[in-house]
């Protein structure tokens, strides 16, 4: 079946079965690879975008019902919070085999949009679906705390 | 600057000789390096290269390209094998980046692996071994490539070498004011004379091993452009997934091909020693195929037993004296005498490892020729055994090492049993088009190759003052090499390690073993033997501690006289804790102390309980000594990620096999840990001028026993049996263990 797909501001035309699941057709047929596939059932957020900016489980979404809302991946996200962001990552060296991380930097470029000065408890309930098997938290929970104090002192 | 002498070994040199070659050939992957206006093209640029080593490749534009011979998956070994040869070049780092070197054991074997029979010296990371084995190696290798630049320096302004300063990239003489960088100097360099010898930097020089060098992999892994073998993507590429057998040792006995060669995209479904494998346009076609297969297997080779039958029969061999580990004095007399016996008995689950990254493999084979894209941590066992599924002659068979989302052991197997699966397919499709194999994760959990199950048997006396009289600790389990490719005979190591080296002074001790045949493949998981005998070890030490009335940590420093890097890792666990402080009601310390591959580790624990008396790991107080500490902040993380690691597993991780089969699949009955139980970490490094050794694994063995020891006063029940919490049941598992 063909789609039109709004991604990173820039309509896409597709062709695929009507239930492969968005990750596949970002990574398949769109070539944008910084989506992860880890688990496939929702379990693990490696394969997180944004619909119309709500933080989204792209393999466990169905092309058929993305619609119009506006995709924003890794590849596309921008914006001072999204650079925040990126940059505590780098300061703090958050990464180690780095899999998981452009699922945990969309949810935690979400997280702060919808609330700037997170608390401790407000990181767990938005990163909990982000599993990192390398067991960065402790530098995650670090970089959303300094990436929020960064947008904050501007 | 002083330096100290170095001559190089014969047997070193020829690793030191035969430049670099990224060779012909697509190239997928890319340099990596931790600055933003990325350098020069490299290997491309116009002008004169020096590349005086296998090891590193100095461009015109002075890009410095170190070849990593290991696999960068998480533990920041690119980041820091360049260090040590950019250290020793007096480089500067932000003109550095790092390329997987090709497959080629001659060049570039572990130094620490012993030949394989039937193969030879192996290119391989494992054993927490990449930055120990590479010391000295890429010291020379930096310090080599550093003299002949003085050297050409030196002969285009006809001065003395020795009149000469290197510092960041640049050579230049005082007396002259004349400077040139490396860049400059490339052309010149490579025509010098390979030095006889060279002298290395005495430590107290470096400038940048102890200092924090940024990774050279975070800036591509915080943006989406890092490339893992998922990622690639080949004109005209196919993409595979296998329907394997639901039990191990299983075959197929027919096929019904016909529903899923009706799935839109399926290319083919074929037929490999693996299983059935369907190939597709993309992803979601196959897997869509793969659940419309129809296959009846043939279990009559397969293994049929679940884990309570293991159970059951371990249990009674442990009854049994198994094969002697290590022996001192006459454990059953001392005990025999003893005024009081302790005794337990551990389980230890099955476990996978479960690497963010699914496993997965990409190949093309065409015109006799074969290129594989994979995150292997053995890319030569790769490279052998594509060529004999192939039947290539190696040289036509070129091996792409890329990042891998993950491992902790489980690409590093002795079948290369991705690479095999891929180099099948393509052998059975004979078609030219690229195919990439994904394991789901399904696959992956259900997969095998596991951290073995193990029952251990445990017991000790005390004497009428509460001294450790004699000790004996008997294994039963599967063993990781025996009667594979590494089997090196004897009482099986994987099994023993971290018990049969018990630190502990003890005047009467046995260790033995019993290694049972089990259908169900087994694989080295973060830290092997030590992650399930520091637990027992630690967790029975503290247990005898409470039986003789005495303190864990001064029971401990009482027995550790003689390891004095150990004694110094437990101290400074205790003292950043304040071990001797009173905590608040409700929360208790627990302390586990632990060498493994070189590396000395001691935790702190400190635990409350949670709903339903659930432990809550608040904190963890961590003291490594690594020898040198090459990049002190890439050490902090890896005590985060193995801590991490080791208390997902010690909470919730369990794999149990019910009549041959799996029963989970997935992260929704294999909970990876998250991040609302991740603890406060504070890592504390020993100073030391031992030369350096392995992080990837050590943090893991101390964090399971550090906890259960605190909880164990919390709750007054000793834990003998891990998961705590099984995928995620919010009650304590309920102690099954006998007496
Ligand atoms: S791949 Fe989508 S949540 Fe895991
Ligand atoms: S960095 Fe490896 S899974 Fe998160």
């Amino acid at each position: 079946m063909k789609f039109i797909l709004h991604v990173n501001g820039t309509p896409r035309q597709i062709d695929v079965a009507s239930n492969t699941p968005l990750l596949w057709v970002l990574r398949d047929e769109l070539r944008l690879t910084g989506t992860k596939f880890g688990c496939g059932v929702a379990q693990c957020g490696a394969c997180t975008v944004h619909l119309d900016g709500e933080p989204a489980r792209s393999c466990a979404i169905p092309v058929k019902a993305v619609k119009q809302r506006n995709v924003e991946t890794i590849e596309g996200v921008s914006g001072s919070v999204a650079e925040a962001v990126q940059n505590s990552w780098q300061e703090l060296q958050v990464p180690q085999c780095g899999y998981c991380q452009s699922g945990q930097i969309m949810t935690a470029i979400a997280l702060l949009r919808e609330i700037p000065r997170p608390t401790d408890s407000d990181i767990d309930s938005a990163m909990t679906g982000n599993a990192c098997r390398c067991a960065t938290y402790v530098r995650i929970r670090k970089a959303i705390h300094d990436a929020s104090s960064s947008i904050e002192g501007k | 600057m002083t330096r100290l002498r170095a001559k190089f070994r014969p047997s070193r040199r020829q690793f030191l000789q035969g430049s670099a070659a990224a060779g012909a050939g697509l190239l997928i992957g890319f340099n990596l390096s931790c600055s933003s206006d990325s350098p020069g093209q490299g290997p491309d640029s116009p002008g004169e290269e020096f590349s005086p080593n296998a090891f590193v490749r100095i461009a015109p534009d002075g890009t410095v390209t170190v070849y990593s011979k290991h696999i960068e998956f998480g533990q920041g070994t690119y980041t820091g094998l360049a260090t040590i040869l950019a250290e020793e070049l007096d480089a500067d780092w932000d003109m550095v980046r790092v390329d997987a070197a090709p497959s080629d054991a001659t060049r570039y074997r572990n130094l620490y692996f012993p030949e394989v029979p039937g193969i030879g010296p192996i290119q391989s990371t494992g054993g927490s071994t990449a930055m120990a084995n590479s010391w000295q190696q890429l010291r020379e290798a930096g310090a080599t490539a550093r003299a002949m630049l003085l050297a050409a320096a030196a002969q285009e302004w006809g001065v003395s070498a020795s009149a000469l300063v290197a510092e960041r990239g640049v050579v230049s003489h005082g007396g002259s004011g004349q400077s040139a960088t490396y860049g400059q100097l490339a052309g010149l360099a490579a025509a010098m004379e390979l030095p006889k010898e060279v002298e290395l930097k005495d430590p107290k020089d470096f400038a940048l091993i102890g200092t924090q060098v940024p990774r050279v992999d975070v800036r591509a892994k915080s943006n989406g452009t890092a490339q893992y073998t998922m990622d690639v993507y080949l004109p005209d590429m196919l993409t595979a997934v296998i329907a394997r057998p639901p039990r191990f040792g299983g075959k197929v006995a027919s096929v019904n091909k016909a529903a899923a060669l009706r799935v839109p995209g399926v290319v083919d479904v074929v037929e490999i020693p693996a299983g059935v494998a369907v190939v597709a346009e993309g992803f979601w076609p196959a897997r869509t195929a793969r659940r419309a297969l129809s296959i009846e297997w043939d279990d009559s080779g397969a293994e049929t037993r679940g884990t309570a039958d293991l159970l059951a029969s371990y249990r009674q061999l442990a009854g049994q004296p198994g094969e002697l580990a290590r022996q001192e004095g006459d454990a059953e007399t001392a005990i025999a005498a003893a005024d009081r016996v302790v005794e337990a008995e551990f389980v230890l689950p099955f476990l996978a490892h479960a690497p963010m990254e699914p496993l997965d493999c990409v190949i093309r084979v065409d015109n006799g020729e074969c290129e594989v894209w994979a995150g292997s941590q053995a890319p030569t066992v790769d490279h052998w055994a594509v060529a004999q599924v192939l039947d290539l002659p190696m040289d036509k068979v070129k091996i792409n090492t890329l990042l891998a989302g993950g491992s902790f052991g489980r690409r590093a197997t002795f079948d290369a049993d991705v690479a095999t699966e891929a180099a099948s397919i393509a052998k059975a499709m004979a078609s030219e088009r690229p195919i990439k194999l994904i394991w789901t994760r399904q696959d992956d959990i259900r997969g095998g190759k596991y951290r073995p199950m193990y029952l251990h048997r445990i017991r000790a006396g005390l004497d009428s003052d509460g001294n450790i009289v004699g000790w004996q600790h008997r294994i039963v389990g599967q063993s990781i090499t025996a009667g594979g490719i590494l089997d090196p005979g004897g009482p099986d190591t994987t099994t023993a390690e971290g018990a049969a080296t018990l630190a502990y002074a003890i005047p009467n001790l046995t260790v033995d073993v019993h290694t049972v045949p089990v259908g169900i493949p087994v694989l080295w998981w973060r830290s092997v033997g030590h992650s399930h005998n520091a637990f027992v070890v630690e967790a029975f030490f503290d247990e005898l501690a409470a039986a003789a009335g005495k303190d864990p940590l001064q029971l401990r420093r009482s027995l550790l006289a003689g390891h004095p890097r150990l004694l110094a890792v437990l101290d400074l666990a205790a003292e950043k804790s304040n071990w001797n402080s009173p905590l608040p009601q409700g929360k208790a310390r627990g302390i586990a102390v632990h060498e493994s591959f070189g590396s000395y580790v001691a935790q702190v624990a400190e635990v409350s309980l949670g709903a339903g008396n659930a432990p809550v790991v608040e904190r963890v107080v961590c003291a490594v000594d690594c020898g040198i500490a090459i990049n002190p902040d890439n050490i902090r993380a890896q005590m985060e990620g193995g801590i991490g690691y080791g208390l997902g597993a010690a909470l919730h991780n369990q794999l149990d096999v019910d009549g041959g089969r799996v029963v989970q699949s997935n992260f929704h009955d294999y909970w990876p840990l998250r991040i609302h139980e991740m603890p406060q970490i504070e890592v504390h490094i020993v100073q030391s001028a031992q030369a350096p050794t392995g992080v990837g694994e050590p943090g893991l063995p101390p964090i399971a026993p550090a906890v259960t020891n605190a909880y164990r006063q919390l709750t007054g029940q000793p834990i003998r049996r891990l998961p705590l919490l099984p995928n995620g049941a919010d009650a304590v598992n309920p102690s099954e263990v006998k007496q």
